[in-house]
């Protein structure tokens, strides 16, 4: 504990001198222009930590690189986050620069503003897409598949326990995991997504009526979701999963059905919430009053001149629901209370795989299983997430 | 001959927005010499705010001083370093923003704020400080100065708030202080106070300034030069009386003429005649609030009646009533003889037709996501059937009577246009209803002076043409003599007196009405003198004596 | 100090309300449960006795609100009625006369402590890291360190916290052998021991929040720093550090206090999976244990005991926001 400690105060009182050598050599090798001159010693410090890391990601890279035997199995996890890493960003700048090239005027456009961040978003995000509309036939099994050969090592070397037919392996009764990786794509991201258009169409519905005809609807609405929200969604989603439980009882897909509709529902609390707040601001504008008093009704009110103002905000809150219902979905198969077998979905095969992490020092492959899982389903969230990023920092640019 | 100040030279100001640096300001310069007083003036978006941040060396983040020089006594601010331009601010240049209110902190107390720049630039000690800002407080007229600076801004007023932050900028004695627009937000009778307590301070203390608005009149009191500010470019610059009476560039003059439209007022409607909107002792409350007590007034057939009070007077609430979003707790809304249904949700649809309605923001006013043939048709189509290719028709004849050109702006959407346009589309759309009477909620009051006209005059034509009343919601005197045939004035939910315009700008009035239209800034340098001997205000002979 | 007084008593009431609606919720929803439930959760090996146990547990032979009410009066006093898992065993053994561990209440207690315990050490390092990190970042807006934590947060805050959690586990216990990752915490493990078994979780736990509370801190500094009152501060000269800790300060501490206690509330859920993950002792585990063999009594007091919590330190973040504003505390 002690030696981590002093590990790191070095490493402060290094960087402190390091970023102080770098900014007096910048004054000197300059002519002390403004940025060196008005420069912070935080600043120095910050260019100084950045580059004593960037060279320490380097160093630890290239040992692994040149690691051999069990020893390189220690580096196997971080050198393929680097090259991973890296392997995205060039991606994500090609799809960018393709983007730029090809196209609509306006999509050029698009492409031409967008931050790296939303391109690699925009691309992880069809590539899911395909994956999931195409499942059948890219898997080369199907999800309910079961095989004779058990616990098969990943890697399709026989000679390490693998199978060529299996390349990622099989699992503890013998189903192909990479079949079921790719319908995971189907079955978490398809049934997260219909559970999000169901609380859009709950929430959006009840949240533009009660901002529309205020008073005592408003009222109702507003405190029912109060009290609702008061219970946090995941501890809330539990206790209804234990009830639909009972009620499904071996019915394990009729579980699943509930499933979605306790999600939808609880989150349509939150879509209410918001709907309410974007349509409130929109009925306080004089063109809303304009239209009342001409007569209008309902229907014309929340369709034609509330509906097409509210677009924006909705469309990344869309985004944002739909990353949190697919975490809560996530979380609640990899509690096993979830998306029931024979459903292939990543939740569930990260609690299932979990075990064949404390591997990694001598197969790293298979201890990357649960993690492949698992990073499925991180890599759509944060790519949603960046989109929706990137749409809330436009909306809010254009503003001003 | 005077002492040089501060010298702008050919200054360019650029600001970031999507990813590429615009131009704000376009090459202008300035001088100002010690104890001179330099009025900017333009209209909004002409960079007067950037330009006067730039005399202290300062830009906004997303700014930038692409090129030129600020030369403030000898010292060029412009690669002056951090620590040179934090010991001149506050010390030697000051600001007085816009809003006071905001830009008070609101954590601490006034006079902490107060003694914060002396104390820091090592000018006074504390107590010193403490000392001379209740002076300060005292020389500019705010009550209680002994104990108001140990209020917190939010339980100050307005007006004071504005007059204890020059008393802020005054803290160290500055050699120029940079006044932004410091009586927009105040209501006029307020502004009258501040300005006559800020020209005092300024000239006692023989400080240069850069006074910055938009409001010619307001200028014309502070200021011993003039500058014309448009779009990042300078148009002119003049001592104040050769500006005020022979401007060179034709955008001068014009901002000069707007002035002096009016509209000769019609002969009062015939006794007897039915009027077309009626107010008969009409109280009305919001929950519990009451804000109008016992309203009563009359709108004649092709009338236009002004409703003028400060803001809080109830004049916007009157028009609420009107169109029935707000119904009265007593009395009675009459619309050609006949009792309106309070609500405008009872009201039939041709009852609905008849009173439209034309907003303040015309922004907020069009949807931002339909097409202006969308906006002005679907009125069209709701009140008089008309479908295809007659709605098109219709819609086309609209906007030629707003003098907009079909063709081209039958398909764009409001964010495409000015806010002139904008406001002539508001028009058309309550044209559209074929109504008999319109409510012009402050209509002018976001535009600039010259578009503001352009649009008086539009109205003015319509209601000869069509026959139409309208009811002015106004606080701007000077909108009332351009169009009003009668005036209602109103203050805290009362009508405090109405009659016909021309009499109303004669003397002798309801106090209220007299010291509401005396408050209203005149063209004319001497008005504010003339104006503060007439109420007998104190101060006025020092100040004389130390002009020259 | 009226105005201010009202309004607190009205947060409170509000809160109550609140807590007692919820309470309400939670009772209904767990009487939706199908009428032969006793006999499906104890299977065929159920005896009549110990299905007859379960009925009267839940009183399932009175009327609703009666039932409602005196669950209500049980857990004011702090009993929670008795777990199925021990009423099971019970009916076994054939012993009536419990030692009182079979209460939900008893069952409870030192799991809670043992969450507290992993919120604590948790906060303990997260809120100094984030707001330290928020600051920074907000200070320096739109540069590449700004850009790197932005990055960086959102990854973070979009991971699932399994996702963390295996990843930590993978560095930090399997490949360098640092931390324990199995928390097998039980009585009597001195203070440093139970902070290294803790480890694992709290950081996992700590990636997501400071990400949360980073991001909110960072707008809130932003926010603050665009105010009119600012600029005034700069344009009197001040010099950068005064400005922050004379004027930012004071106005950044009703923000700063709400995202604290608004990310103290996230915890709560969060706690849940990483527990699971890490096979840690807390309510959360219970939790998530009852939920699988459906001992409703123990699900109801955890759902009760976790929105409870979060209902508190909502009303903590609020009441506290109050009590910082100026406004508010100097009336007019």
């Amino acid at each position: 504990m002690i030696a981590i400690m002093v590990e790191i105060l070095g490493l402060v009182l290094g960087c402190l001198a390091l970023g102080w050598v770098f900014r007096a050599a910048g004054r000197r090798l300059t002519g002390n222009r403004p940025y060196f001159r008005d420069m912070g010693m935080g600043v120095a410090f910050g260019y100084a930590l950045g580059a004593v890391l960037l060279v320490g990601i380097i160093y630890v890279y290239w040992q692994g690189k040149t690691a051999e035997g069990p020893e390189a199995a220690r580096y196997f996890f971080f050198n393929k986050a680097v090259e991973g890493f890296i392997l995205f960003a060039v991606a994500a700048w090609v799809f960018r620069a393709l983007g730029r090239r090809i196209g609509t005027a306006g999509s050029r456009r698009l492409f031409r503003q967008m931050p790296l961040t939303a391109a690699f978003g925009i691309l992880v995000i069809t590539l899911y897409a395909l994956t999931a509309i195409f499942a059948d036939f890219l898997a080369p099994y199907g999800q309910a598949d079961v095989f004779d050969k058990v616990n098969v090592l990943p890697g399709g070397d026989p000679a390490m326990g693998g199978d060529p037919r299996f390349l990622l392996g099989t699992d503890q009764i013998g189903r192909d995991l990479l079949s079921r990786l790719i319908f995971g794509a189907q079955n978490t991201v398809g049934i997260a997504f219909a559970t999000t258009c169901i609380a859009f169409f709950l929430g959006g519905t009840f949240g533009f009526l009660a901002a529309t005809l205020g008073g005592w609807v408003d009222q109702l609405l507003g405190r029912l979701v109060d009290v609702l929200m008061a219970i946090p969604a995941l501890i809330f989603a539990l206790l209804l999963m234990t009830i639909a439980s009972a009620w499904a009882g071996s019915e394990k897909q009729l579980l699943t059905l509930y499933m979605v509709f306790i999600i939808a529902v609880i989150d349509s609390t939150r879509v209410f919430r918001l709907a309410r707040a974007v349509a409130g601001n929109i009925v306080v504008m004089d063109y809303i009053e304009a239209a009342r008093l001409r007569g209008e009704g309902l229907g014309y009110l929340i369709f034609r001149e509330i509906l097409p103002n509210a677009t924006s905000p909705l469309l990344a809150e869309f985004g944002l629901r739909f990353c949190f219902v697919f975490l809560t979905i996530a979380s609640l198969s990899f509690l096993g209370v979830g998306i029931q077998p024979p459903l292939a979905d990543w939740g569930s095969m990260v609690r299932d795989l979990a075990p064949f992490i404390n591997f990694a020092a001598f197969s790293p492959l298979t201890a990357s299983l649960p993690l492949m899982a698992a990073g499925a389903i991180a890599l759509l969230t944060v790519a949603v997430n960046f989109v929706v990023d990137w749409m809330l920092y436009r909306s809010s640019g254009l503003k001003e | 001959m005077a002492e040089r100040l501060l010298e702008i030279r050919d200054i360019h100001i650029e600001g970031h927005t999507d990813e590429t640096w615009v131009p704000i300001i376009n090459g202008v310069s300035l001088t100002l010499d010690k104890g001179e007083v330099l009025g900017l003036i333009g209209e909004s978006g002409a960079g007067k705010s950037t330009l006067g941040l730039a005399a202290m060396g300062y830009t906004r983040d997303g700014c930038r001083i692409s090129s030129g020089s600020v030369n403030f006594d000898g010292i060029e601010l412009t690669t002056a370093d951090a620590a040179t331009r934090r010991r001149l601010l506050g010390a030697r240049i000051a600001y007085v923003a816009q809003s006071a209110a905001a830009s008070f902190n609101p954590a601490h107390k006034l006079i902490d704020q107060h003694v914060e720049a002396p104390v820091v630039h090592k000018i006074m000690s504390r107590e010193e400080a403490m000392r001379d800002g209740i002076e300060l407080y005292r020389r500019l007229r705010l009550p209680n100065p002994e104990e108001i600076g140990f209020r917190y801004p939010h339980q100050v007023s307005g007006g004071q708030l504005q007059r204890a932050m020059t008393a802020m900028a005054m803290s160290c004695r500055p050699d120029l202080i940079i006044f932004d627009e410091p009586t927009t937000a105040l209501d006029v009778t307020t502004q009258i106070e501040v300005l006559a307590a800020i020209r005092d301070i300024v000239e006692q203390f023989d400080t240069a300034a850069i006074y910055i608005t938009h409001d010619l009149a307001v200028v014309a009191q502070m200021a011993d030069r003039i500058k014309v500010l448009l779009r990042g470019d300078e148009v002119e610059e003049a001592e104040t009386r050769e500006m005020l009476s022979h401007p060179r560039e034709e955008y001068t003059k014009s901002l000069w003429a707007v002035r002096s439209f009016q509209r000769p007022q019609k002969p009062p409607a015939p006794a007897g005649s039915t009027p077309v909107v009626a107010l008969r002792g009409v109280s009305a409350a919001y929950g519990k609030i009451p804000v109008l007590h016992d309203v009563s007034f009359e709108i004649a057939e092709g009338r236009t009646v002004a409703v003028v009070g400060e803001s809080g007077s109830g004049k916007s609430t009157a028009a609420r009533v009107i169109t029935g979003l707000l119904p009265p707790t007593e009395g009675v809304v009459e619309f050609m003889g006949e009792p309106l249904p309070p609500s405008y949700r009872k009201r039939s649809r041709d009852q609905l037709r008849q009173i439209q309605m034309i907003y303040q923001m015309a922004d907020t006013a069009l949807n931002p996501n339909k097409t202006i043939a969308e906006i002005i048709g679907r009125p069209v189509q709701f009140y008089t059937g008309r479908t295809g290719r007659e709605r098109e028709r219709r819609v086309d004849q609209l906007l030629e009577q707003i003098e907009l050109d079909p063709a081209t702006f039958r398909g764009r959407k409001p964010g495409e246009l000015s806010g002139g346009q904008k406001q002539r589309i508001g028009i058309a759309r309550a044209l559209a209803a074929e109504p008999r009477f319109i409510i012009c909620d402050e209509v002018t009051s976001a535009l600039d002076q010259l578009v503001a006209e352009g649009i008086l005059r539009l109205l003015a034509r319509l209601q000869d043409e069509l026959g139409l009343s309208y009811m002015f919601i106004t606080h701007d005197l000077a909108t009332v003599r351009a169009i009003a045939d009668e005036v209602v004035v109103m203050k805290d939910g009362r009508v405090v007196e109405t009659g016909p315009r021309d009499e109303m700008f004669r003397p002798p009035h309801h106090p209220y009405t007299d010291l509401l239209l005396s408050s209203v800034p005149e063209m004319d340098p001497d008005w504010l003198d003339r104006l503060l001997a007439e109420r007998g205000v104190e101060n006025i002979g020092d100040a004389a004596a130390d002009r020259m | 100090m009226g105005a201010i007084g009202r309004i607190l008593v009205q947060r409170l009431i509000l809160g109550v309300l609140t807590l007692f609606a919820v309470s309400i919720v939670i009772f209904v929803a767990v009487n939706m449960l199908p009428g032969d439930f006793a006999e499906a959760i104890l299977g065929q090996g159920a005896t009549p006795e110990a299905v007859e146990a379960i009925r009267r547990d839940l009183g399932l032979d009175r009327p609703m609100v009666q039932r409602y009410l005196s669950w209500l009066a049980g857990v004011l006093h702090g009993d929670f009625g008795t777990s199925f898992a021990q009423a099971n065993f019970r009916s076994f053994t054939g012993s009536e006369t419990g030692s009182g561990l079979g209460s939900v209440a008893e069952q409870i207690k030192p799991r809670f402590q043992n969450t507290i315990f992993l919120a604590g050490t948790t906060a303990a390092i997260a809120v100094p890291v984030s707001l330290t990190l928020g600051v920074l970042a907000a200070l320096y807006r739109n540069t590449v360190f700004d850009r790197i934590t932005n990055v960086a947060t959102l990854t973070s805050i979009s991971s699932p916290e399994f996702f963390l959690a295996y990843i930590l586990i993978l560095f930090l216990a399997v490949l360098n052998p640092v931390f324990p990752s199995l928390s097998n915490i039980h009585e009597g493990l001195s203070f440093t021991e139970r902070l290294r078994l803790t480890m694992l979780p709290a950081l996992t736990l700590t990636l997501v929040v400071t990400a949360h509370m980073m991001r909110m801190t960072r707008a809130a500094i932003i926010n603050l720093l665009a105010s009119p009152y600012i600029e005034m501060a700069r344009l009197k000269g001040l010099s950068p550090m005064r400005v922050i800790i004379v004027h930012a300060l004071p106005n950044a501490l009703a923000p700063i206090i709400n995202v604290i206690a608004l990310n103290l509330a996230y915890l709560i859920t969060g706690v849940v999976v990483v527990e699971v993950v890490f096979v840690y002792p807390g309510i959360g585990q219970l939790f998530v244990d009852s939920v699988k063999i459906r001992d409703i009594p123990v699900v109801q007091a955890c759902c009760l005991v976790f929105a409870a919590a979060y209902i508190l330190l909502n009303l903590t973040a609020d009441i506290l926001s109050i009590l910082s504003n100026p406004r508010l505390r100097h009336p007019k």
